[in-house]
């Protein structure tokens, strides 16, 4: 019987756990807007520009956290003794949210590359295996959205997932083995300090949280979605026996 | 003018990246909510161990 009370329709995913992360996040991405384009100082050489980084890394690195989480998840669902389909909505939900942070990165990246390079685009070894990764996890989504059972789903698509997860260490150490034009990781080469450093740990915390609660509420949403299709199969088949007593 | 107001030719991309990366978040999260909103009625609570 579906439960009709106005707080359960009204924040139908929600939980006490996700209503303290939505919180939270919201709060983390406050601050980094306040510190990020008030607080921290301009760069010597980038100026301004140097604010788009507090949106920019953390965007991409919750891109390759939301796809090697797809790929454990994935892992898990291939294993018999950990075979449930929660880790495929976990692999699915993860995949939106991890496409959505890399969307967002290539935009920020291209603003950035306008103002350091003075091109929105050039074809170096970060960027294109960036594209190439954004596309591969649209095909992911893509290939989720074919028929099937929940079964055929869930199978599929982890295959898909454990090789797509193999880009990310390509893509993270593009940098390293072909020497683009993107430049170098600023964080480790210790380029940032005080409240640049501050900044950037600040956007990566509400970021990380977040994710967390995108991927919470969204898998409980693609839960909800394949409780429907299961009862639309159901009212099918009870009308198609229907059918076949008449007869 | 605009150089002592703290605004240099630099400002619009900064802005234009935070509004399309924080507002992309936002146009996604209020999607997948109404998702919820609209599919939540007509799913039974065993079908929510959440709530």
């Amino acid at each position: 019987m579906p439960d009709l009370s106005p707080v359960s329709i009204a924040r139908p995913t929600g939980t006490r756990v996700s209503r303290v992360l939505g919180i939270a996040s919201l709060v983390g991405i406050v601050w980094l807007v306040v510190f990020g384009l008030f607080l921290s100082p301009n760069d010597a050489t980038q100026k301004a520009g140097v604010r788009i980084l507090y949106i920019h890394v953390p965007s991409a690195w919750l891109a390759y956290l939301a796809f090697i989480v797809t790929g454990i998840s994935s892992a898990a669902y291939l294993f018999k003794r950990t075979r449930s389909l929660t880790w495929d909505r976990i692999a699915g939900a993860s995949a939106e949210v991890g496409v959505l942070f890399m969307g967002v990165t290539l935009v920020s990246g291209s603003l950035w590359g306008r103002i350091s390079w003075g091109i929105y685009w050039t074809w170096d070894s970060r960027l294109t295996t960036t594209a190439f990764l954004f596309v591969t996890y649209i095909g992911y989504l893509a290939v989720r959205g074919l028929g099937g059972t929940h079964q055929q789903r869930a199978r599929r698509s982890a295959i898909i997932a454990l090789l797509a997860t193999l880009e990310v260490p390509l893509v993270h150490f593009s940098v390293k083995w072909w020497r683009p034009l993107h430049q170098q990781e600023s964080v480790a080469e210790g380029k940032l300090n005080g409240l640049m450093l501050f900044t950037l740990f600040v956007g990566i915390i509400a970021f990380t949280l977040l994710y967390v609660w995108l991927v919470l509420h969204r898998q409980r949403v693609l839960a909800m979605e394949d409780a429907l299709d299961d009862q639309g199969l159901d009212t099918a088949l009870a009308e198609r026996r229907a059918e076949g007593a008449q007869i | 003018m605009l150089a002592s107001m703290g605004v240099s030719e630099q400002t619009p991309y900064v802005i234009i990246s935070y509004v399309v990366t924080l507002g992309g978040i936002a146009v996604f999260a209020w999607r997948m909510l109404a998702r919820a909103r609209k599919i939540a009625p007509q799913v039974s609570e065993e079908d929510r161990p959440w709530t």
